[in-house]
């Protein structure tokens, strides 16, 4: 790769606070881990032998063009994929070394959190929406603390404390989307994924995530999803860049958006395509 | 897994499949149906079922011809009445779709839907008996002309509102004026629907017994003309079923299979002809 | 055109008969109509008390059985089977929706009446006779009958409607139900059922006005007989079924037009009904496409 300039983008590494650049992936402790993984709806082959690891308490992002299978593989991390009949998994995905798929679903989907696309709060007031969580899970403490906590970390406690009754679809988008991260927060799980999170969101809503996604990766290690470059860049600590179902790179998120070592990460990140 | 969960995942099984049960009680029901009715009345459908009269009460056998015959009677009648309005009403709905007289007509059409059955019988009563002082074919037609009415009028503006616009376009591009468009184009394009929504509007009031019991009343004779009453399917059965003769129960049964047979043929092959597709090309 | 205009004039000219038909018993009874529970047409007394009453309860039963019966089912189609058996299942549903009046009314007079007097009474009446609405004696007809073939007749309309407003919640609710740790059912019945709560009432305000309004079936089991009664066991009336048994043969203008006066009645009752259960399917169906206001 030549050392030419790169138009179009602009990288702001700083906001990356409380990182090394280019700290080692192999050093640190990995909380979930990807080998191996091929993925099928029906005949139909999505992912083509996957594997990474998402270390502990930092945030790794998914990006790729359209079609790509970020979101497929992030769905894997949850079994989220068995709500389609069709799909099929091959490969090995660890949760602390457990195998998930030897796991109690229903378990495993209280560790492993997940923040959609879209904001879709329950049909509930912005407490019961955050209640639900430790509620089913049998949670027998004072509920209030717990909702409250989550709301906390979740940068909307101060915008809802005198509302909590009020029904979760009188909030904005924004709040709506740092309500569901509150809902997910609530269960205390030990990795949030989330898939787009801004994409449906203003710009101003969107940098509120962002910021509070840096400050998360202290409670709970992050994957996230997002097709924006430059948000990538801006919160996560390592990226993998996915072509056509396949893991193309895997590095600390300061050296693939600098020096890339693929052409085709190269291609993408300086949006020759995608 | 703890104890909690364990108890959450029977709950969420046990429920799931009582659902399931739900729904095969739910849809056992029209099999139970089927089966009584095919049960009890199979061996009743014979020849005489179809071509003789009813025997005077207290003697065995007869059939219930006259009964079959003014059903279709009164269901040709009805069409005269139910369709042409049903029908061209509905054009008219789908043209003037936004205009404040569309929408009091749909909600007078939806309103009529709601009525029930029994009330449009005593409404008939009072326009066609009263006058005319006795019960008559024409009276129980245009009951059940009325209930024709609301169906064949929202599934016509609905068949034809999914016609895209490039497809009158297309014609009055050509030169054809709105209405000549509408006949020409639209309506053979959307012709499937309104054929299948006429046929599921008679199937319904072809069972209808209420608004015919103030109208069309009943004959144990044959019928002549359309002024005098006449017998039906479903008034018969009504008769038959809750009188105290097994005789006349058999032909209850047997006369409920017909209809029921009936209906249903015709409910089935509507449907079938919709899903397999309205003739519309892709814009 | 004017076809258009007709049906307007005809749904005025109902209302418009039904209300000039019934006003001696207006004029005369006035509002006493719906409180008195005589009905003696020798005597020109007529009340509507027991024949709104018979209704009501009638219908009330049909709902108890009907209702969890058919979200159950409304759930199953639309959760948990596949696309193809649900969309055949429900192929069958809309088919028993097509099953006349009459038909109904066949089964329950010569099969469930049988049944009652045989089987259902002595379960019921045996353990928990004591209770006033489950006194006997039973003779087959009656309010509970009437209640079984009813609610046979409205499950259909429960089912066809909770099934497409379920099918229309988002995706994504039940998901996220899932990804806190949800089993199956508790997705189901905590999230997306309450989602979908609005249409679900329609649904049932639909079911009750068929059962108001319905003939032929609860004619030919109710048993007929005015009476204002707790036992579910015993014979009754309903304003429908009187209509059909006693308009022909009143004698009398004050006859005739009470029951012209209960049709009307009849009319407003299912027309209320239908009109907040249209509003109830109109909301949800808005609300499912207008989520997230960003």
């Amino acid at each position: 790769m030549q050392g030419s300039s790169k138009p179009g983008l602009s990288v702001n590494i700083a906001m990356n606070t409380g990182v090394n650049k280019s700290e080692s992936h192999a050093a640190l402790p990995m909380r979930m881990t990807i080998s191996h993984v091929s993925f099928f709806y029906g005949a139909k082959q999505i992912l083509f032998d996957v594997s990474l690891g998402i270390a502990d308490k930092r945030v790794t992002a998914l990006i790729g063009p359209s079609g790509c299978g970020k979101s497929t593989l992030l769905r894997t991390l949850d079994r989220m994929h068995e709500t389609v009949t069709t799909s099929r998994l091959e490969g090995e995905i660890l949760l602390d070394g457990q195998n998930i798929m030897a796991q109690d679903v229903t378990q495993l989907r209280r560790r492993v959190g997940m923040v959609f696309q879209r904001p879709n709060p329950f049909p509930k007031s912005i407490f019961e929406n955050v209640a639900y969580g430790p509620r089913i899970n049998g949670f027998k403490g004072p509920i209030a603390e717990v909702v409250e906590k989550s709301l906390r970390n979740a940068a909307l406690w101060d915008e809802v404390k005198d509302h909590l009754h009020k029904s979760a679809y009188e909030l904005s988008g924004g709040q709506q989307q740092r309500l569901c991260i509150a809902r997910a927060l609530a269960v205390e799980p030990e990795v949030l994924l989330l898939d787009e999170p801004a994409s449906a969101l203003d710009p101003i809503s969107t940098a509120k995530i962002e910021e509070l996604l840096v400050e998360l990766k202290n409670l709970t290690t992050i994957a996230i999803v997002t097709h924006n470059m430059q948000q990538a860049a801006r919160i996560s600590d390592f990226t993998a860049f996915l072509l056509t179902g396949q893991l193309i790179e895997f590095s600390p998120t300061p050296h693939l958006f600098t020096t890339p070592s693929d052409p085709r990460t190269e291609a993408y990140i300086t949006g020759r395509f995608g | 897994m703890n104890a909690r969960l364990r108890w959450r995942k029977f709950v969420s099984n046990f429920m799931l499949a009582m659902t399931g049960v739900c729904a095969v009680v739910s849809v056992g029901v029209l099999f139970l149906i089927l089966g009584y009715l095919l049960y009890n009345g199979g061996a009743s459908i014979n020849w005489d079922f179809f071509t003789k009269l009813p025997k005077p009460v207290g003697e065995t056998g007869g059939g219930m011809a006259n009964a079959i015959v003014g059903s279709a009677k009164l269901l040709l009648a009805a069409s005269l009445v139910g369709v042409p309005i049903g029908f061209f009403g509905g054009i008219y709905l789908a043209e003037f779709s936004g205009s404040f007289t569309a929408s009091i007509v749909r909600y007078a059409a939806d309103l009529l839907n709601g009525v029930p059955s029994i009330v449009i019988g005593i409404f008939a009563y009072s326009i066609v008996v009263l006058p005319f002082k006795h019960f008559s074919t024409l009276a129980g037609a245009f009951a059940l002309g009325i209930m024709m009415i609301p169906i064949t009028l929202r599934s016509t503006e609905e068949f034809l509102k999914s016609i895209p616009r490039s497809l009158r376009e297309g014609a009055m591009a050509l030169g054809a004026s709105k209405w000549r468009t509408i006949a020409s184009v639209v309506v053979p394009a959307a012709y499937r629907g309104i054929l299948t929504s006429i046929l599921l509007a008679l199937a319904r009031v072809a069972g209808e017994t209420a608004p015919l019991l103030f109208t069309a009343f009943g004959n144990s004779r044959w019928s002549s003309g359309w002024t005098q009453p006449t017998s039906s399917l479903p008034v018969m059965i009504f008769n038959y079923a809750v009188s105290p003769y097994d005789d006349w129960h058999r032909q209850a049964w047997a006369a409920g299979l017909v209809l029921l047979g009936l209906i249903l043929i015709i409910n089935i092959v509507a449907r079938t002809i919709l899903s397999r597709g309205i003739s519309v090309p892709r814009s | 055109m004017l076809f258009a205009a007709s049906v307007v004039l005809i749904t005025v000219m109902v209302v418009w008969k039904l209300w000039i038909n019934s006003a001696l018993p207006r004029h005369k009874f006035g509002l006493r109509f719906f409180i008195t529970d005589v009905w003696d047409p020798l005597a020109d007394q007529f009340g509507a008390l027991p024949f709104i009453y018979g209704t009501l309860v009638t219908a009330g039963v049909a709902l108890l059985i009907a209702v969890p019966l058919g979200i159950g089912a409304a759930i199953f189609l639309a959760e948990l089977a596949p696309p193809r058996i649900s969309d055949t299942l429900q192929f069958f549903i809309d088919l028993l929706a097509a099953v006349p009046s009459v038909i109904y009314g066949l089964l329950g007079f010569l099969v469930v009446v049988p049944l009652m007097r045989s089987v259902i009474f002595p379960a019921l009446n045996k353990p928990l006779g004591f209770l006033p609405i489950f006194k006997g004696p039973s003779y087959g007809v009656g309010f509970l009958t009437a209640g079984i073939v009813l609610a046979m007749m409205v499950i259909p309309y429960i089912i066809s409607v909770s099934r497409e407003v379920l099918l229309s919640v988002p995706r994504d609710q039940r998901e996220a139900a899932l990804a806190l740790g949800s089993t199956r059912w508790e997705s189901t019945w905590k999230v997306v059922v309450p989602f979908a709560k609005t249409g679900i009432f329609g649904s049932i305000f639909l079911a009750l006005a068929r059962a108001l309004g319905e003939t032929m079936a609860v004619t030919m089991v109710i048993g007929n007989t005015p009476k204002v009664v707790a036992s579910l066991f015993s014979p009754g009336y309903s304003i429908a079924a009187v209509i059909a048994n006693e308009f022909t043969e009143a004698t009398g203008d004050l006859y005739t037009q009470s029951l012209f006066e209960l049709g009307l009645v009849l009319f407003l009752m299912t027309f209320i009904l239908n009109g907040l259960a249209r509003l109830l399917i109109i909301v949800t169906t808005r609300r499912g496409s207008g989520m997230g206001n960003v």
